[in-house]
Parts: C-alpha cells; sequence; structure tokens
C-alpha cells in the first residue's frame, strides 16, 4: 500500500495546529494579566511574544517530537516515524537525513537571498532610483543579510557536519540524534518570523539591528528577535552535539591526531557556536525587554547604553564569521589534498590554526566598534588582537599552499572552487587589515570597501566551499553523477561574476560610497552599473548550479556513481554511495593517517567485511 | 519497544545496538559531557547579563534594595539543592519512595524561591526603567526561567521514579536534573545575589 502524499505532510500540518493552540495559550495568558491591570488585552508586540514562547513547543511537538521523545517524559513507550520518503517531512532522527533537510532548506534560502541581493543592485544602477523607496531599500538589505548570515551559519555545519562528521569518524549517528532533529524543527520558525516581519512593517535596522533604531521602529523587528534567539538555540545545541559526537564517538584507531581536517573544523567551529551564541540571544532578548517589558538597557535617556549593544552583538558576532569560514577552509583542505594526490601539509599546523583561531575569536569583537565613540585606550589592544587573527590564519594558508605545491592537480569542479578560495580569501583578508587598522577604518568604516571585504571573505572562503563540498560529495549522497562540463560551466561563471562584481566594490568604497544607503554620489554610476552588470552574471550561474543538480537528481540517463569516484581515503568513500543507514554494518578499524596519498603500504580505515554468523551483526 | 528506563536512565538511545564483540556506547558520559556544555553555554547566557549589570550600573546598588530578603532566597535555594542530592542519594540505595519524597521538598522549596521572587518584585521601590531596575529585574527574571524549568524537569522525573523507572544502577536522568538544579542554584548563590544584593 503506497501512502498518499498527503499523509507525508501530516506533521507538518499537525506542527502548525499545535503552534496555533500553543499561540492562544500565551497570547490569551497575557490578556488575562493585562485585564487584571487595567490595560487593554492585546499588545501587539507582548502579545506576539508570549504567545511565540507558547507557540514554538507547540510546533515542535507537533511536527514529531512527542512520539519520538516526548511520549518517554512521561513514560510512555516512544514510536518510530516512517521510514520511506516521508521521513525528509518529519522530525527523523537519522544524521544523513538530517543534514539533507539542512542542505535542501538553507540551498533554497541561499537561492531566494541571492534573488534579493540582485534586486538590490537593480536598484543601485542608477543613483537615485525610483525602484525601492528608502524603507523598502532598507528592509531589502536587511532581509537580505540576515537570511545570508543563517546561510553562512547553518550550510555547511547543519547540512556537511551532520552529513559528514559521523561517518568520517567512524560512527553510526550523533551523540543526541533527536537534539539533533530538534535543532533542523527550529529551523521554519526562523524562515516564517524573518518573511513574515514583512507583513507588520519589516525591520529597517539591518541584520546588526542597532538600537536606538531596533528599539523604536515598526513591529518586524519584534519577530527579528524572536527569529534570532530560536536560530541562536538551534546553532548552540548542534555545537554541542558535534562536540561530545567527536569526542566520545570516534572510532576505535581513530585518534585526534588521524581526525580528517574538516571533522576538526567544525569543532572548532562548535565551541564558538556553543558559547557565544548566547550573547547574540542575550542582546536580542534585551531588545525585546526594552521593547515590551519597559526596561532600558539601550535607552540613553533613562540611563540606558547604546554601546552596550554593540559590545554583545560584536561578542558572538565577529566569533561567528569563524562559524562561518572555518568549515569553509575545512573543506577547502580536504577537497586540496584529496585532488592534489598528495598528503595534507603541515596537518598538526592546520589544527593549531583553527585552535589558534577559535582561542583568538574571543578577544577581537570591538574591531567592529572603532569609530562608535569607546574609550580611545581600546582601540590599540584591539588592533593588535585582531592581526595576531592572521598568524593562525597563515597557517591554514601555508598548509594549502604547501598541499597543491608540486602536487598532480586534478582539475574537476571540486578542485576549481577550493582553489577558487585561496585566491578569494587572499584579497578577503588582505583587505581586512585596512578594516583592522584604526587609522585606515576611520575613513573606511561602513563604505563599500567594508561590503566587499566581507563578500570576499564569506562568499569567497565559505560560499566557494561550500560549492567545493557539494560537487565534491554530492555523488556520495545522491548515488548520481552530475555533468561535469555544466559544473566547470557554473565555476567559471561564478569565479568570473563573483570577482567583476566585487572587486570593483573596493573602488566605489574608496571613493566615498556608504553602505545601507539607498542612493549614491553621481560620479559613481558608470562603476555601480558595471557592479550591477556583473551580479547578474554571478546570479546567473546558480541557475546552471541548479539545473545541473536537478537534472542529475531527476534525468534516468545520469549516470550512476560508483562508491568512490575520487579515489580518496576517507571512511565516507570505503562505503556505498549512498551510504547505508547507520553507515557501517560493523564499526571500522582505523590504522593511520586519512591523506597519506602515495605513501606505499599506508592505511587509513578499514570496514570488516561482514561477520558471517556473529550474533548481533546484522 | 520501550525506552523510558532506556534513554532516560542510561543506555541504549534511539535503538543503535553495538554488534557482539564492540564496546557499548557508554551513554552515561556522553550525557555527562552534554550537560556540562549545556551548562557552560547557559553560564555564557548570564554573564552576558551580568556584564550588562556592571556596565550600566558600576558597582552602584540602591540602598532602598532587601538584602534579608536576598538572604532568605539564598537560603531556600541552598536547602533545596541539598535536599535534591538527598533524592538522588535515596535512589543510589534504591528507595524510590523516599527519592520522590526528597524531590517533592526541592520542588516545594523551589516554588517557595519563586514567590519569593515575586514578592520581591512587587515591593521593590525601583521600577524596570533605571539602570538598575533593568539589571535587577532581567537578571533575576532570567533566572526566575531557569528556576521554572528545573521545576518542570523536577517533577517529570519524580513521576517517573513514582511509576517505577530508575534504579540504583540506572537513574541518569534524575542524576542530569539534580546536577541542573544544582547548576541553576550555585548561579544565584554566587553570582547573582552578590552582585545585586552585596556590591
Amino acid at each position: 500500500m503506497t501512502p498518499s502524499i498527503w499523509s507525508a505532510f501530516r506533521p507538518v500540518a499537525r506542527g502548525l495546529a499545535w503552534a496555533l493552540v500553543g499561540f492562544a495559550i500565551g497570547a490569551g495568558l497575557t490578556a488575562l494579566a493585562r485585564v487584571a491591570t487595567g490595560s487593554p488585552p492585546w499588545s501587539f508586540e507582548l502579545s506576539f511574544t508570549v504567545g511565540y514562547i507558547f507557540a514554538l513547543p507547540g510546533w515542535l511537538l507537533g511536527v514529531g517530537l512527542w512520539e519520538r521523545w516526548g511520549r518517554e517524559w512521561l513514560g510512555r513507550p516512544t514510536e518510530h516515524g516512517p521510514t520511506d520518503w516521508r521521513r525528509y517531512l518529519t522530525f527523523t532522527i537519522d544524521h544523513k537525513v538530517i543534514g539533507v533537510q539542512y542542505l535542501v532548506t538553507f540551498l533554497l534560502l541561499f537561492l531566494a537571498a541571492g534573488a534579493l541581493g540582485l534586486l538590490i543592485r537593480i536598484h543601485l544602477i542608477e543613483p537615485v532610483q525610483p525602484l525601492l523607496d528608502d524603507g523598502t531599500y532598507n528592509v531589502v538589505m536587511s532581509l537580505h543579510g540576515i537570511i545570508m548570515i543563517a546561510v553562512a551559519v547553518a550550510t555547511i555545519v547543519g547540512g556537511f557536519g551532520n552529513y559528514f562528521v559521523p561517518i568520517l569518524i567512524g560512527a553510526r549517528d550523533v551523540a543526541f540524534p533527536r537534539v539533533n532533529a530538534l535543532t533542523f524543527w527550529l529551523v521554519p520558525p526562523v524562515a516564517v518570523l524573518l518573511l513574515g516581519s514583512l507583513a507588520v512593517g519589516g525591520w529597517d535596522s539591518g541584520w546588526t539591528a542597532y538600537p536606538p533604531l531596533s528599539v523604536r521602529n515598526a513591529s518586524g523587528q519584534v519577530l527579528f528577535n524572536l527569529a534570532i534567539i530560536t536560530f541562536g538555540l538551534s546553532s548552540i545545541l548542534g555545537g554541542l552535539n558535534f562536540l561530545v559526537t567527536i569526542h566520545h564517538l570516534r572510532a576505535p584507531g581513530m585518534t585526534w591526531g588521524r581526525l580528517p581536517i574538516f571533522v576538526w573544523a567544525i569543532y572548532a567551529a562548535s565551541w564558538i557556536a556553543l558559547l557565544f551564541t548566547q550573547f547574540f540571544a542575550a542582546a536580542m532578548v534585551m531588545v525585546l525587554l526594552d521593547r515590551v517589558a519597559g526596561t532600558s538597557f539601550f535607552d540613553a535617556a533613562a540611563g540606558g547604553a547604546p554601546l552596550l549593544y554593540q559590545h554583545i552583538f560584536w561578542f558572538y558576532s565577529h566569533p561567528a564569521v569563524y562559524i562561518f569560514v572555518l568549515p569553509g577552509f575545512g573543506i577547502t583542505l580536504e577537497v586540496l589534498t584529496h585532488f592534489s594526490r598528495k598528503p595534507l601539509f603541515a596537518y598538526r599546523w592546520a589544527v593549531g590554526g583553527f585552535l589558534g583561531i577559535l582561542g583568538l575569536s574571543g578577544i577581537v569583537w570591538a574591531h567592529h566598534m572603532f569609530v562608535s565613540g569607546m574609550p580611545e585606550q581600546l582601540l590599540a589592544p584591539f588592533l593588535v588582537s585582531t592581526e595576531l587573527i592572521s598568524i593562525p590564519t597563515g597557517l591554514l594558508f601555508l598548509s594549502a599552499l604547501g598541499t597543491i605545491w608540486m602536487g598532480r592537480l586534478w582539475l574537476r569542479t571540486p578542485m576549481l572552487f577550493a582553489l577558487a578560495v585561496i585566491f578569494n580569501f587572499l584579497i578577503g583578508g588582505i583587505t581586512g587589515i585596512f578594516l583592522a587598522d584604526v587609522p585606515t577604518d576611520v575613513s573606511l568604516h561602513d563604505t563599500y570597501f567594508v561590503v566587499a571585504h566581507f563578500h570576499y571573505t564569506i562568499i569567497g572562503g565559505e560560499i566557494f566551499a561550500l560549492f567545493a563540498a557539494i560537487y565534491y560529495w554530492f555523488p556520495k549522497i545522491t548515488g548520481r553523477m552530475y555533468d561535469e562540463r555544466l559544473g566547470k560551466l557554473h565555476f567559471w561563471l561564478m569565479f568570473l561574476g563573483f570577482n567583476a562584481t566585487f572587486l570593483p566594490m573596493f573602488w566605489v568604497g574608496l571613493n566615498g560610497m556608504n553602505r545601507r544607503i539607498a542612493v549614491y554620489p553621481a560620479e559613481l554610476q558608470q562603476m555601480n552599473a558595471l557592479i550591477s552588470a556583473m551580479s547578474l552574471v554571478l546570479g546567473a550561474s546558480f541557475l546552471v548550479f541548479a539545473y545541473n543538480l536537478v537534472r542529475a537528481m531527476v534525468s534516468s540517463k545520469t549516470p550512476r556513481a560508483v562508491a568512490n569516484p575520487w579515489g580518496a581515503r576517507t571512511l565516507e568513500w570505503q562505503v556505498s554511495s549512498p551510504p547505508p543507514l547507520e553507515n557501517f554494518p560493523v564499526t571500522p578499524v582505523v590504522d593511520g593517517h586519512p591523506y597519506d596519498y602515495g605513501v606505499p603500504g599506508a592505511v587509513h580505515a578499514t570496514v570488516p567485511a561482514l561477520r558471517q554468523g556473529v550474533e548481533g551483526v546484522p | 519497544m520501550s525506552t523510558v528506563s532506556g534513554s532516560l536512565a542510561g543506555p541504549p538511545p534511539e535503538g543503535h545496538r553495538a554488534a557482539a564483540g564492540e564496546p557499548e556506547e557508554d551513554r552515561t558520559a556522553i550525557g555527562r559531557l552534554g550537560l556540562r556544555l549545556f551548562i557552560a553555554s547557559e553560564s555564557m547566557l548570564f554573564a552576558a547579563f551580568i556584564a550588562a549589570r556592571f556596565y550600566l550600573n558600576g558597582t552602584f546598588r540602591p540602598e532602598t534594595i532587601n538584602p534579608g530578603l536576598g538572604v532568605g532566597l539564598t537560603l531556600v535555594l541552598a536547602g533545596s539543592s541539598v535536599l535534591a542530592y538527598r533524592a538522588l542519594a535515596a535512589i543510589r540505595r534504591d528507595e524510590r519512595k523516599l527519592a520522590v519524597r526528597w524531590l517533592a521538598g526541592t520542588i516545594l522549596l523551589g516554588v517557595l524561591f519563586l514567590v519569593g521572587v515575586a514578592i520581591e518584585w512587587s515591593s521593590a521601590e525601583f521600577g524596570p526603567g533605571t539602570p538598575f531596575g533593568t539589571a535587577f529585574f532581567s537578571t533575576t527574571g532570567l533566572h526566575a526561567a531557569h528556576v521554572l524549568s528545573g521545576l518542570v524537569v523536577l517533577a517529570l522525573v519524580g513521576r517517573l521514579i513514582r511509576r517505577g523507572h530508575f534504579s540504583a544502577e540506572a537513574h541518569w536522568g534524575l542524576t542530569a536534573s539534580v546536577v541542573y538544579w544544582t547548576f541553576v542554584d550555585a548561579l544565584w548563590v554566587f553570582v547573582i545575589f552578590p552582585t545585586l544584593y552585596l556590591l
């Protein structure tokens, strides 16, 4: 009996229904409390906030947490969910399914936020254009920013981290599979809140949401804050899960010195997510309290301090860029070594680089605040600590360059993207020096120089690595092979389109074009028109990408991928494509380093053949 | 397949089984590390609010704050932790009824603490709109929310013990909730009470 299509949507529909019930309870309690104190029963921001606090557990329980987990709290047996394709639409605990859920969700969000970016560029073709009014421009810019930040936080870590960390270390799943499912199902409310905020005026304070503006703008701000708190919870629990998984579930022989470098990158990023994300949530809670509970964290007239927000916000949001970039670098090193057919150069120093960045990440935040009016004696220390970051980053660069040095480079699509990371991130890194130095930052602050810099580091350092990972692992995840020529076409369109879009932004920034402003000086028009034209090339490259992947998935002529199309040595390539449920029939045994390409007799890991007749072996 | 005494109490997790001859995953060690990391993360949340207290007020404290009530709240909460550990000691001797009784005492003191906070809030002579009030109400409110969550967890665990779950060998669910409860108590006793009432 084939289940009907509609039955697949039942968990999501029930989640929505339970969320509505929860919302009604929260808003109803608020109304009772308000009537008791003689106020009108409904106040949008307060009622919505309390309603949401009750709606969120309703959503999670309804979408499947109740059967898989909640029943246990009352001493009842838990139930297993569907095992066919419908499991992708419910609270499923298989780490590979969750990885795919993350990847599909965030690639769609990436394309949507990219379209918003193109809208901004079309608006900026002319210095004063009636396409978007100032308010709408701010809302579009804010939405583009925060969705891309979410994509940068979660696509690699949530998608490829979930799918591949357990396989790479020889485990069956993560340490807390149900917490893992929880982190994914916290994401849909985030997307709903961010898009739903448009219905109540949106929010125009950018993804940084500085007060005093964020305390007094339209009510869409409240939805933004609730979305960030929810997303932060997801990020924290995800980081916690990876840390415990990597500490406890490594296969026998998988010592810390033999961990694949991508796992080290996720490990460092997970510590940042675990410890620092709370500060983003704290900043959001403080703004919410100022709006709905009458506190005055950021109201200078009542003795508050708007600068306090910037300190708390950047204490998370600078380390956050390492949550973006470290996993990107992990993938880059991984792909470089596999496609150079050489051992990873200076493995231990690269690990030191990841841990060094982790260590320094917490003491550099105020370099975002050089012109904020903070005490002057803070300028020099933050200048120095920020520039120290270049030392561990340099170690990662040396590892990358040493790996491809004298290698036999196999220039398939993943390798092209990984090589592009080195090129792009070099530009992003070097231009960062001028923003870390106080004298230059004072004039570059809030110009397009900054916009160009962070797009070079985040797109150049992470999104290119994301596409390297997609092309590298697509055959493993789907068991199908994409078209190599279309992959290369995507690469060249994206690489050239990206550089032609963002390199000129340094120039317009140096010439005084402000970021986050809907108009600009007329003499910069020609260069802006060029940037906008090139951004369309960049946008078009993703159409090639989407076509290539969709075709590979649906076409009956697609070649099937073998277990190990790249001849790589790490564990995920030693099992079938896609890997079986729980990854390994028997726990693998690890005997050596993962990257000893060309070393005679070297073995990384073996998956023992089925031990027939042994009880417990499937 | 019942997983209650399973996952809450210790092994096994959601249906994963080690093959014969392989070491069983140490679910208690895994749970312990997860709990410690969670506590580390929550500590950072409170660190942000304590930092805000000093950023907005320095070491200023209004004369009108009631240290007597603060000391009372501190004793109630510290006492509740002692009772929680009695419950843990009882389950280690397989004395379920006794454990439930100690847990009930823990919950009673926890509720008493929340009542005390409510009295404190309604009798405070400074409003939430002042700089100290901002720090005071937000930090104690955030802490009270954690106390409330701890009470819910303790109540659920107590109910499970009454229904015959947990034993001297397998009681990770109780251990975890008691450790979390101790964290929430210690936060008040060693951080929030001194920084808001004593400085």
